[in-house]
């Protein structure tokens, strides 16, 4: 391993043809600096579209008082209360607070959250609450769950916090068998453990590797019996985890790691609920809908805005906040409107939320008929979590994505932008055969482009919004 | 049952050897000294490579439902100025890997064993290669203890390809011959560790699996089923809780009803050790091993040691102790100052030599991180990225991430 940089090898005949060239060389050198600098999966130098997200800017937070307070889904006396700049974890701090205050039988515990916890949500919890109400547990998951659940089969709402998601495991048993079916097995006895809440942290961190960046989130999806949260944001998480806390039925909250202190807005100081099971539109569209929730959704917006720059499309952006039981309806009438669907998570494609979405659209007739191309899933790989590949797993913005029957295109970053949807979509519909493969014909395309495809490396830059013909 | 813990090793006490220091009423605990063996100066022979006998502190074990090991060790001068230079290579990389880390070299989730040093080299040198040894996520001594060199950690920390798991796993996962790892998961090297066992056992041959786990793990469901079935199945398994008090933030006493580790295996024979004394746990393991792969199934041990850092990168480990606790563990119980001690005063090394040692073990330590920093990061191709995962030609063609003036495109 003499090689000194992290390029991709060029082919022998590449090099060559290189070679040819001086200017050419001399122009890939400094190219080739910033390439050895980049020893992480960290974002690209010099990208036009994967830039990092500017959480100060995206229009998924509530930068201001007036934003925050305007959201239609917030009770009157709330959005004329007052409003404080809070992260993630201040936001879920607040509402475990305001649960706590409201509620004597409301109990939080788990691995260090007397302390405040690893991620801070628990910070004077302790001090304020009272040991007897907020204490840490053994590192013991599967204890920690199923003490939660007879906390809660005797009217007790334990907020049980597993440190992360990738923890879980041992606890599953658990929430399947125990918290999930107890309303039904009991039956007319009436029991259930419905107060029950459980708090994790999930999603990728940047670096997480093996047990540090998991996203579990579909395998709850798979039980009838627990509600499953995926908050986007400060004034999203209060409300959905107050909403959660006071549901009647066991909820499993996911919470994305990577925002507790990225996601900063202004959020209603006075105590609301959120719908559970109710998804929000973020952004209205007709040429195609993606759906997403939790910390995809920041890169969803801005390959948005980058496709509808670009290629004059309009977008639909819609974010489940529940993804189990998710709200269909709201999605069958976008996709009914748009004809087109994505959808987009962290955690691996095969069986996850996508799968089911997509499952769903095409079940649904109403929506089928209206469908003008496969339903997309953009999710990470079916891989464990890389440890320093883990930006080269997770969805991007450039994403490739194969929206209509068969077409499949290549929108490189700082390419020539001449594929226009308005020019060039018929064009392409024709030339391409349906039943040739979508991968060699984007190869076939890409090589007209000068890439490099000898290596088998075919580099993500991509851009969903190109397949909206 | 405890009561009977208690009088079975009262029971035991004739066998110690005689100067008692504590009177046999009081209750005894095991001492965290590093350096209270002794020797007869006159019985140290001039060869490197002839065993002489040391004695043991009284104080080095504790047992449950166990006779104790015996309170002699034969060792050869060449054993423990190896034990010696193995320790401090273990701390000299986990002091670089700290640097790395504070350099923003290293990311993610790293743990070090910082004063932890005796455990891993301890079992190392109390056992052979072919027995097997499985622990938890503060791993990185034993990967070394086990073969793995320091250039191979340290790459594998800074994701190198020539890690030792080929930089995929970073700090918590590293695994290597008779390795097992490395587990990121609080508790779940336990049952797997059970199974290394029980092929042991079924394949024969007298070898023995070291299980680690830390206090915190110790609450883990699945640790108590990991001692039912080896004790069930009479498995070569020898359990090892490494008490270093602290399960995170968490004090043991705050975390456990029973912070007697060794008595946790309740059916299963118990064995305190003092983990701070490289010579007390190479005893102890020793003295595990021939017991179990004689066919009296696992043994509990609690090696009662205590980590200098915090419990990972993001801890400073001072707001849950003292730092004076911390203070008086690193200036009076030091594993690493205690056998430097005795080497010194046995007059099996002058300190001359032991510095010559430390040097040298620096040294090693130097040249190897700058190897591992030497490393070309790995090639962001997709082949790394799905290898190992995928069947051959089914593997995604594209990776993310990536944009178009990374790669050499002609035309």
């Amino acid at each position: 391993m003499k090689r000194s940089t992290v390029v991709i090898r060029p082919s022998a005949r590449a090099l060559s043809r290189q070679a040819s060239s001086q200017s050419f060389l001399l122009a890939r050198s400094s190219a080739l600096t910033s390439r050895q600098r980049r020893l992480y999966s960290t974002h690209p130098p010099n990208a036009r579209l994967n830039l990092p997200i500017d959480y100060a800017t995206t229009p998924l937070l509530a930068h201001t008082s007036q934003a925050a307070l305007s959201n239609p889904e917030l009770p009157a006396s709330v959005r004329n209360g007052t409003t404080k700049r809070m992260n993630l974890f201040q936001a879920i701090n607040d509402a475990l607070s305001t649960a706590l205050a409201e509620d004597e039988s409301v109990l939080i515990f788990g691995e260090d959250v007397a302390f405040g916890g690893v991620f801070r949500c628990t910070t004077k919890l302790a001090e304020t609450y009272g040991g007897d109400r907020v204490f840490n547990t053994p590192l013991t998951e599967q204890g920690i769950m199923g003490f939660a659940i007879g906390a809660a089969a005797e009217g007790m709402r334990p907020v049980a916090e597993i440190q992360f998601a990738d923890y879980v495991f041992p606890a599953f048993d658990q929430l399947v068998n125990e918290a999930a079916k107890f309303r039904y097995r009991d039956g007319a006895g009436g029991r259930s453990a419905g107060g029950l809440t459980v708090r994790m942290p999930c999603g990728g961190v940047g670096h997480g590797a093996l047990y540090h960046s998991q996203s579990p989130e579909a395998l709850f999806t798979h039980i009838p019996g627990l509600k499953v949260i995926i908050p986007r944001g400060p004034v999203q998480a209060k409300g959905l985890l107050l909403a959660a806390i006071r549901s009647n039925d066991p909820c499993v909250v996911m919470e994305p790691k990577i925002l507790y202190r990225a996601a900063v807005e202004q959020v209603p100081t006075t105590a609301y609920e959120l719908p559970l099971g109710k998804a929000e539109i973020l952004k209205e569209g007709k040429d195609v809908t993606v759906v997403s929730y939790g910390q995809p959704l920041y890169k969803c917006m801005a390959a948005l805005k980058a496709a509808e720059q670009d290629f004059g499309v309009s977008v639909e952006l819609i974010d489940l906040r529940t993804i189990y039981p998710w709200d269909k309806e709201t999605v069958f009438n976008s996709v009914r409107k748009t004809g087109r669907c994505v959808v987009v998570h962290e955690a691996m494609v095969n069986a996850g939320v996508g799968a089911e979405v997509a499952a769903a659209i095409q079940e649904d007739p109403e929506t089928f008929v209206r469908l003008e191309a496969p339903v997309a899933r953009i999710a990470g790989w079916s891989i464990p979590t890389p440890l320093v590949f883990e930006q080269f797993n997770l969805p991007d913005v450039t994403s490739k994505c194969y929206l209509t029957l068969g077409l499949a295109d290549v929108y490189a970053d700082g390419m020539p932008r001449d594929i226009r949807r308005h020019q060039k979509g018929d064009e392409f519909l024709r030339d391409l055969s349906m039943n040739s493969g979508i991968l060699k014909q984007s190869m076939l395309h890409s090589s007209r482009r000068g890439v490099d495809w000898l290596m088998g490396i075919v580099l993500d830059d991509i851009i969903l919004s190109v397949f909206l013909v | 049952m405890f009561s009977r813990a208690v009088r079975l090793s009262r029971a035991a006490l004739p066998i110690r050897v005689a100067s008692q220091r504590v009177p046999i009423a009081a209750r005894r605990s095991v001492t965290t000294n590093a350096a209270q063996a002794q020797v007869d100066k006159s019985t140290i022979p001039e060869s490197e490579d002839e065993p002489f006998t040391i004695r043991l502190s009284d104080e080095s074990f504790e047992t449950y439902e166990l006779d104790p090991p015996p309170y002699t060790l034969e060792v050869t001068k060449k054993q423990l100025k190896q034990m010696y230079y193995d320790m401090v290579v273990v701390r000299q990389m986990e002091m670089a890997a700290d640097r790395l880390y504070k350099e923003k070299k290293i990311r993610g989730f790293c743990h070090l064993s910082v004063g932890q040093e005796a455990v891993a080299v301890g079992v190392e040198h109390a056992i052979e290669k072919t027995d097997d040894v499985i622990t938890s996520y503060r791993c990185h001594g034993f990967a070394y203890m086990r073969g793995g060199t320091v250039r191979s950690i340290i790459g594998e920390l800074l994701g190198r390809r020539e890690g030792i798991a080929y930089g995929k796993g970073g700090s918590m996962h590293m695994f290597t011959k008779g390795f097992y790892g490395g587990n990121g998961i609080v508790g779940a090297q336990v049952p797997v560790g059970a199974g290394l066992a029980f092929a042991q056992k079924y394949t024969g041959g007298k070898k023995a699996t070291v299980i680690l786990y830390g206090d915190g793990a110790s609450n883990q469901g699945q640790v108590f089923e990991a001692f039912n079935m080896a004790k069930l199945w009479n498995l070569p398994a020898l359990f090892g809780c490494e008490n270093n008090k602290y399960g995170m933030g968490t004090s043991a006493a705050r975390s456990s009803a029973l912070t007697d580790y060794y008595k946790r295996g309740q059916y299963i024979p118990g064995l305190k050790v003092n983990g701070m004394d490289v010579l007390a746990v190479k005893a102890a393991v020793q003295y595990g091993k021939q017991w179990t792969v004689e066919g009296n199934g696992p043994l509990v041990l609690e090696y009662v040691t205590y980590r200098y850092g915090g419990h990972s990168m993001s801890d400073p480990g001072t707001t849950y102790r003292t730092r004076e606790e911390i203070q008086r563990m690193r200036s009076t119980n030091d594993p690493i100052a205690g056998l430097k001690q005795r080497i010194i005063n046995w007059g099996v090394a002058t300190e001359e030599e032991v510095k010559g040692i430390d040097k040298a073990a620096r040294a090693h330590v130097n040249e190897e991180v700058a190897a591992a920093e030497a490393m070309a990061p790995p090639e962001p191709t997709a082949k790394i990225l799905f290898e190992d995962i995928y069947v051959k030609g089914t593997e995604p063609r594209y990776i993310r991430g990536r944009t178009l003036d990374e790669v050499y495109y002609f035309n």
